[in-house]
């Protein structure tokens, strides 16, 4: 196979320009063979080496105090004391959801827990960022069903808890949907596993599945030794199969317990060949593997295609010599394949043999260096014109209420957690459904919080305000639960960035998201780029989901969004008598029908000080309930709480559609027993308004009133009711 | 009270029903691994948790239910040795015949994880006897496969004994179809042997078992064993 | 020697996916389905030089302890080659 003649369209194929394959020459002297350029195209797609994107996320802050490690291993790891670090990522895996849900979410959930167990931590919680098109597009249904029931199918199966996450809809991910997985585990601090190989000689050892031809594109199938059989014989779907991954976690805990590892790096896109070079570039080693000896799930298989298969559930890893027969014995009992497939080396190169014979001879070091690295131009986004308050139109509030609460973007979101175990694990604290779910950390009193966020319509509007505001959504929602913000990971989900005013997008989102980063201490430790979410020309809002994690040192002094008693005195804390943004509000959106503005500004300074004002009253046992404010803005978070808590409301409050339904940010809302309200608004001086009473089961405003039955019905009912509409195939 | 969890390979609440052994006995029970076929013979509880053995690739507990363990597992049973099996370890003791009956896709071919609303049939049994029968109990589900099935001489003959141990109902304690979550025949959740010494159940009671996870119903369960059996 | 078994359930006992499968055909537009129900086939890869009556004797006996459960299911056997 490897005298394929390498064609120019062999090398387009592969995704490789002229420039590029001029540079491959370059580092080879001579014509690769067609496993070498295979191999090139992965380490050097936008995928493995994020050539658009590498400039601008070298502007992140990564670092603090507690940041152990922080983007370029396989997850982030900051330190949550007691000798504990959380470990977690967000990845996307959009398109392979897009062409077949149910897979294509299921593998991605496989794919991020691989990232995190291999770091040493038993994963605790899964999250979920999902976007989806509009609800009556043909596709959508279909999509959300695959979708929902593949992260289902693989998460409950492996039995880590999935507890949260966020979903939107929008028109312009009719043809591109996102699908963004998060996991977040639990290591010992003095016990972190890294990819970076380590002494000359040491056996590289696969273990997990076998590999068939899971997941080799068609366009790198050109060459003649391929075109030959049917389609059948090669999958480019990948297929989870989550209960190997439940062996996986054990044995690779088990045996991380001993101290048979020198490195361990899990096979995610691009297989092996990332897996093998990331591991001996990191040690600056080289690697001889024997492919012959890698277990195979179907015959016939190339170097080629073992270098390029993306079969799941597989790791690659370094043992200390001598140390085959402990992982062997553990990985047998859980009956998974282990084979022992080369060697570390000091030559710096990659050297794959097939029965003795070399098929491919790279460097590494050259390889990976020269990676490319672009400086795309871009254009900023133009400023939105702001919008005119008098073209707004004014609906009862009461109507307002009701269609805002049964909105897509705003509905419960029950018929999709309800097919998720969100208990497995038995740490589950906050179940779905709240700011932020929370995990207490196993056999102590103190727990991780986790939240996804992203508000595409405002990045799409004003890029920078809105990457600064997803990552001050996620800090609030952790705030509002009374965890501590550590860190956040990011999964930056774009146009083709080839296109300037894309590429303007992602520029700006990572200013946004550093600035606001840098402000709230809350660093990047890990992160994924998604890049040509594009379908004829017409790319995704831009959407930098931001998943964050914090720390409740103390459970009983947690705070959850339900109102827990009638008679307690509601106040917002934050914001002022000026409120009242419409820009981009969802009242806007979903009233009047327009998605017009700018986006309400986030003043970092503020947003920080007010939130670490309620983090304090939470842990001081000062609050009963706290809700931050968001979409929908005012009355809809009080609204939430009711609901939450089967409690009804009576508010004092002006009822313009400003007033109660504007964005601005850095608002929470919250519950206190009724005596101890003028104390507190006496200790908050301006910062805090009291609003009105818990109480009855409607939400009353003057001589106006609605329910809480009628909100809840709009609020829950919307979901099942598109979802259990007659089943259509587009 | 000496209590042993036999854990498949995709078993996945096999530590949580550990903790709640341990939390309500004060004892760790023995993890038991599926293939080996030697079970102590000084056991007082022999737990089938809940999870995905063998991936529930063929059938919910088929391949759990030819595993080396099992043969010592139906010797015990023979000998009276209590035995609960809770979700996936209900399916594994359908699938042995331990318990009679099977569990099939649930009515609305979706997996369903949620608290839901259960009437105590009987109390007197080892697992039940802490349960006030007036009183509604509130325990999650979370399961694809938890639609009971029965051919007629058998429901028949689980009434006729009083093997019913749960049944799904509203929060009035009310036996209606709208309480029934998976489409179950009569609405059984849980059902016992014979001589009422094993007990499969498709809710978990080791969920809500510790109040910091929202509830305490699954508790008296584990209570009711620990004073049945030591 | 091939062997495929095809497992279903038994006449009388509630499928509810062959119940969705009817529904969503109907709701498609295509009528004159009386009735759906839902399977699985399995497919045995069997050596060679076994004779049809001990493999139809032996696929039996795993039908009847692993492939498929006779409380609900009913299976039958084809071989071939």
């Amino acid at each position: 196979m490897s005298d394929a003649k390498i064609t120019p369209e062999i090398v387009a194929e592969h995704g490789l320009n002229a420039e590029e394959y001029a540079r491959v020459l370059e580092i080879m002297g001579r014509e690769p063979n067609i496993t070498e350029l295979g191999i090139f195209s992965v380490m050097w797609s936008e995928h493995c080496s994020y050539k658009s994107s590498k400039k601008w996320l070298k502007t992140l802050p990564t670092t603090a105090p507690w940041v152990i490690h922080g983007p370029g291993e396989n997850a982030g790891v900051v330190d949550i004391g007691d000798g504990l670090t959380a470990v977690f990522k967000m990845e996307s895996h959009n398109h392979p959801s897009f062409i077949e849900p149910y897979q294509g979410a299921a593998t991605g959930v496989g794919g991020i827990l691989r990232d995190v167990f291999t770091m040493g931590a038993r994963p605790v919680a899964n999250l979920n960022a999902l976007r989806f098109g509009a609800p009556d597009h043909p596709k959508t249904r279909h999509l959300i069903s695959g979708v929902v029931s593949g992260i289902g199918g693989y998460g409950n199966c492996v039995g880590v808890p999935t507890v949260g996450g966020e979903v939107n809809f929008h028109p312009g991910y009719n043809g591109n949907i996102l699908v963004n997985a998060m996991t977040v585990g639990i290591a010992p601090a003095d016990r972190i596993f890294t990819s970076q190989a380590r002494g000359v000689g040491n056996p590289v050892v696969y273990v997990g599945s076998k590999t068939g031809r899971d997941g080799i594109h068609g366009a790198t199938m050109a060459s003649a030794e391929f075109s030959a059989d049917s389609e059948e014989k090669r999958p480019t779907v990948q297929v989870g199969d989550p209960f190997t991954e439940k062996l996986l976690i054990e044995a690779c805990l088990e045996l991380m317990d001993t101290d048979a590892i020198v490195a361990i790096q899990d096979m995610g896109a691009a297989g092996l060949t990332s897996s093998s070079f990331e591991m001996a570039s990191k040690g600056g080693l080289g690697v001889d593997l024997a492919l012959d000896t890698v277990p195979m799930r179907e015959a016939g298989m190339t170097p080629y295609e073992l270098m390029l298969s993306e079969s799941q559930e597989r790791m690659l890893m370094v043992l200390q010599p001598g140390k085959e027969h402990v992982a062997r014995a553990i990985f047998e009992k859980w009956h998974l394949d282990f084979a022992v497939i080369g060697r570390l080396t000091d030559t710096g190169r990659m050297v794959l043999t097939w029965h003795g014979e070399t098929v491919a001879d790279l460097p590494i070091d050259p390889l990976a260096e020269a990676a490319p690295e672009y400086d795309r131009p871009w254009e900023p986004t133009p400023a939105p014109a702001p919008l005119d308050p008098a073209t707004v139109p004014v609906v009862p509030w009461t109507e307002a209420l009701t269609r805002l609460m049964g909105s897509p973007d705003l509905a419960s979101r029950r018929w999709i957690w309800e097919q998720y175990d969100h208990m497995v694990m038995g740490d589950t604290v906050q179940r779905p459904g709240g700011d932020a779910a929370v995990v207490r950390i196993h056999g102590t009193d103190r727990g991780l919080a986790a939240t996804t966020d992203c508000t595409p319509r405002y990045v799409g509007a004003d890029p920078v305000m809105g990457g600064r505001q997803a990552v001050a959504e996620a800090w609030r929602n952790l705030t509002a639960t009374g965890a501590r913000p550590l860190a956040v990971t990011d999964n930056l989900n774009f146009g083709n960035p080839e296109k300037p005013r894309i590429m303007g997008q992602v520029v700006g989102a990572c200013q946004g998201i550093a600035e606001a980063c840098r402000a709230l201490d809350f660093p990047v430790v890990s992160g994924n780029v998604s890049l040509y979410n594009e379908t004829e020309g017409q790319a995704i809002p831009p959407t930098p989901t931001i998943g964050g994690v914090g720390v409740i040192d103390d459970l009983d002094r947690m705070a959850t969004v339900a109102v827990p008693a009638e008679g307690e005195a509601i106040l917002v804390i934050g914001g002022g008598p000026a409120d009242g943004w419409l820009g981009q509000s969802l009242y806007l959106r979903e009233i009047a029908g327009r998605e017009e503005g700018a986006p309400p500004p986030v003043d970092l300074a503020v947003e920080r000080r007010t939130g670490d004002l309620v983090r304090g009253l939470i842990q001081a046992g000062r609050v009963t309930a706290c809700h931050d404010v968001s979409d929908g803005g005012l009355l809809v978070a009080v609204a939430e709480m009711a609901l939450a808590g089967s409690i009804g409301a009576t508010l004092s409050v002006d009822t313009t559609p400003a007033a109660l339904f504007g964005e601005d940010q850095g608002r929470y809302v919250v519950t206190l027993p009724e005596a101890e309200a003028a104390s507190l608004l006496a200790d908050l001086g301006g910062t805090a308004r009291r609003i009105g009473v818990t109480g009855g089961d409607a939400l009353v405003i003057g001589a106006d009133s609605v329910a809480l039955a009628t909100v809840r019905t709009a609020h829950d009912g919307w979901l099942p009711g598109i979802m259990s509409s007659t089943p259509g195939r587009s | 009270m000496k209590a042993a969890v036999i854990v498949f390979p995709g078993s996945n609440c096999d530590r949580d029903v550990a903790v709640t052994l341990r939390d309500v006995t004060g004892q760790d029970p023995r993890m038991h691994w599926h293939a080996d076929p030697d079970l102590p013979e000084d056991l007082d509880l022999i737990v089938l948790p809940g999870g995905f053995s063998h991936g529930d690739y063929l059938r919910c507990g088929a391949m759990a239910a030819q595993a080396p363990v099992i043969a010592a597992v139906r010797r015990q049973a023979q000998r009276g040795v209590a035995m609960l099996g809770i979700c996936n370890g209900f399916q594994v003791l359908c699938e042995t015949g331990l318990l009679p009956g099977a569990l099939m896709r649930n009515r609305d071919l979706t997996y369903i994880c949620k608290d839901v609303h259960l009437k105590v049939v009987t109390t007197d049994t080892i697992f039940t006897s802490r349960y006030d029968p007036a009183r509604v109990v509130r325990i999650p589900i979370a399961h694809h496969d938890g639609n009971y099935v029965a051919d007629l001489p058998t429901q028949c003959m689980l009434e006729d004994e009083d093997r019913v141990a749960v049944r799904y109902c509203d929060a009035a304690g009310r036996v209606v179809d709208e309480a029934n979550p998976n489409g179950s025949t009569a609405n059984i959740a849980g059902v016992l042997s014979e001589n009422h010494r094993i007990l499969g159940l498709m809710p978990h009671p080791e969920r809500l078992a510790d109040p910091r996870l929202g509830g305490t119903d699954g508790r008296a369960l584990f209570t009711s064993l620990l004073e049945a059996l030591s | 020697m091939k062997a495929r078994i095809h497992v279903s359930l038994k006449p009388g006992v509630l499928d509810p996916q062959g119940k969705a499968i009817l529904g969503a055909l109907e709701s498609m537009g295509f009528d004159g389905v009386q009735d759906a129900r839902q399977g699985k086939l399995i497919e045995l890869d069997l050596d060679d030089d076994t004779d049809a009556d001990t493999a139809r004797a032996r696929v039996d006996d795993m039908c009847r302890r692993l492939l498929a459960n006779t409380v609900i299911e009913k299976y039958t056997i084809d071989l071939e080659g």
